[in-house]
């Protein structure tokens, strides 16, 4: 049994039984689809015909249909690439890095982190792919024979080793969540009532009975699918950043950006964490399993993400000067200074400004002030890869071919139209899924409700309640202890 | 083949624990427990060994490594071989990430496929389980009866282990 300190708050409000773990979890999946999530599904599947539209648009008129230009060849497009891969990253952090860590409260909230890091990725996939122009000529990006072509892949390249990165990251997500996901399909499967659910969510749990073998080897699997997925989250946006560091223009030949890359993921991450959770608790009445202690737990490092964030950013200045570099001086310069002032000054508010209100209690356990500062991340986050990837391109070594940036409706429409594409997935996810790890949260509960007596070895309190046993039992084995009482 | 089972419902994991050592130091074979969640301790008290499925893992990355490393230096340094940026043809530091993702996914995929392999975990239409609330709140032992086993001092030690009811249950394809 592990000791919990008594004054930590408990990870799980409300006193409650592993019998009303799997109630309030099953309740959203079993009941009928409420007014509010209808509602909220029909305004996400109309961003999602917006994505389709403007898919259709780039895919019949081609690329032309963007604001491109052959100064600015990547614009929208990587930018929202970068912003959404970094959103998934918080998932797997949640739910792999704290697992190491053994930070138990991660355990309310690692299933809806992990599959917004799967949706996450799935929109940031979108991008590069549609950026081909010819995306059903999308295999050509993996090391096929020469009767496809006439060379090989080229392995030098940062690009590739996206695809190799990206392709990792989303199927490891996939099967870590999915394990996890067993079990509990069994809880709601044996808890079915409709033949159509019997079947369905049989046929997702596999199988899982829940024997202890089973659950020995569940354990193993994700300890190493924990262990090996750290490593992992933190090469995908190293590799992400090296699409940028290792070219030549001023403004991304840096070495800092692996690890401000990684920082800046996580803290978007979060944010997101934040945004969705703060919206799931309080529309399936979950209150008691993300408690105001989650919150102030993620806002904490969603503060220190961004303030590593923000050295960062003072960093790469600083660095520009010291290197008397004047292409790179002039990039930086450029970057505060120049046309797009604007999106510099959003970035530095939202990412290193407005983080460090976390610094007051009251805003860090404030539902109202942590939604808007969630919010204020994720916009001050896509302006970060927006200015690293479009003021950094917009001007570089040569002042004849300077241009401008300006978005068409179609890039407008693509990016919120995965906006679109996110929230359907994950208000299906939510209906139809079990968003809060039941079996993790079982684990959790005993020696974190405060009020509820945990078994102790011997107990006196009930001890008199039962005979003394026979067949060498100890005798103070105590007996059907009903947590309802 | 139907085999028919007494199940010891317990409503908490120590009770459980406890009660699962006893019953085997009482000589009784323990069938299969079912658990809504994993208890720590179990497979000491159950004799279930250590898996070695860390040990497979690390064999499916070893092949991964093996494959990327191969895949890299037989593309770009045999196949066909191009001078990329004046670098060599077998620029061993630029293959770093591949190799490591390689790994990875190799050492992730074989080892989950493994598990729910060697655990018979696949999709199925029905999914008949001894109790429905082993998934939920109960904790149960299984034990297998067999011919001339006595049920009634079964019963006697499972309740006296602390088990809340003791049931009997026949299953076929089990």
């Amino acid at each position: 049994m592990q000791h919990v300190s008594p004054v930590r708050e408990p990870l799980v409000t409300g006193g409650k039984s592993y019998h009303d773990v799997t109630q309030d979890v099953c309740r959203q999946v079993e009941a009928k689809p409420n007014i509010r999530w209808m509602a909220a599904l029909s305004v996400a599947l109309f961003f999602l015909g917006i994505f389709f539209y403007s898919v259709y648009r780039t895919l019949w008129y081609g690329i032309g249909e963007w604001g491109l230009n052959k100064t600015i060849g990547w614009a929208w497009d990587i930018t929202n690439f970068v912003w959404w891969v970094g959103i998934g990253h918080a998932g797997t952090l949640i739910s792999a890095v704290l697992l190491l860590f053994r930070q138990k409260w991660r355990t309310s909230i690692n299933r809806a982190a992990e599959a917004m890091t799967i949706f996450a990725v799935i929109c940031a996939a979108m991008f590069p792919v549609l950026h081909m122009g010819r995306p059903w000529l999308a295999y050509w990006v993996f090391p096929l024979q020469n009767t496809f072509g006439s060379l090989w892949v080229n392995f030098n390249s940062p690009l590739l080793w996206d695809v190799f990165a990206i392709s990792t990251y989303f199927t490891v997500s996939l099967v870590f969540w999915y394990t996890g996901l067993v079990p509990d399909f069994a809880t709601i499967r044996d808890r079915a009532k409709g033949p159509i659910a019997k079947v369905a969510y049989s046929l997702l749990s596999m199988g899982w009975k829940g024997s202890a073998k089973h659950w020995s080897r569940y354990e193993t699997v994700s300890l190493i699918l924990a262990g090996v997925s750290t490593p992992l989250v933190l090469s995908v946006h190293t590799i992400v950043s090296m699409d940028f560091a290792t070219s030549v223009v001023p403004g991304w030949h840096t070495t800092i950006f692996p690890p401000y890359f990684v920082a800046g993921a996580i803290f978007s991450g979060f944010a997101m964490v934040l945004t969705l959770m703060l919206i799931t608790r309080v529309v399936f009445k979950l209150e008691d399993y993300i408690t105001l202690e989650h919150i102030a737990l993620m806002n904490k490092i969603m503060m220190i993400t961004g303030s590593i964030v923000g050295v960062a950013y003072i960093t790469e200045f600083f660095i520009a000067w010291y290197s008397q570099v004047e292409f790179e001086q002039y990039a930086f310069i450029n970057r505060a200074t120049g046309p797009y002032w604007w999106a510099y000054a959003a970035m530095m508010t939202c990412n290193v400004i407005t983080p460090q209100l976390v610094w007051i209690r009251r805003v860090r356990y404030s539902i109202p002030a942590t939604f808007v500062l969630s919010i204020i991340v994720n916009i001050g986050m896509w302006f970060e890869r927006f200015v690293i990837i479009v003021t950094s391109l917009h001007r570089d070594y040569l002042p004849s071919s300077w241009a401008m940036f300006s978005p068409t409706i179609i890039d407008i429409g693509i990016y919120v139209g995965t906006l679109g594409l996110f929230f359907t997935l994950f208000l299906l996810f939510a209906k139809f899924f079990p968003v809060i790890n039941m079996a993790e949260v079982k684990s959790v509960l005993k020696y974190t409700v405060d009020n509820g007596p945990t078994y102790t070895g011997v107990d006196p309190h009930h001890a008199h309640a039962h005979q003394p046993a026979t067949h060498g039992v100890p005798a103070s084995a105590p007996v059907n202890y009903n947590k309802h009482d | 083949m139907t085999k028919r089972f007494a199940l010891g419902v317990f409503e908490d994991e120590d009770v459980l624990l406890h009660a699962v050592e006893n019953i085997r130091a009482a000589g009784v074979k323990i069938y299969e427990v079912f658990t809504p969640f994993p208890i720590h301790g179990i497979d000491d008290a159950l004799g279930i060994e250590r898996s070695r499925l860390p040990i497979a893992a690390f064999f499916y990355g070893l092949t991964g490594l093996a494959f990327a490393l191969w895949l890299q230096i037989y593309t770009l340094g045999v196949d066909w071989p191009m001078i990329i940026g004046g670098k060599p043809h077998i620029a061993l530091p630029a293959f770093i990430p591949v190799s490591f993702e390689l790994t990875v996914f190799f050492c992730c995929h074989g080892m989950v496929i493994t598990f729910y392999a060697i655990s018979k975990l696949y999709p199925r239409w029905k999914t008949p389980v001894l109790d429905v609330r082993s998934t939920d709140d109960k904790f149960v032992v299984a034990i297998e009866l067999k011919d001339g086993t006595d049920l009634g001092h079964l019963t006697q030690l499972l309740r006296a282990n602390g088990a809340s009811e003791v049931n009997e249950k026949e299953m076929s394809k089990f």
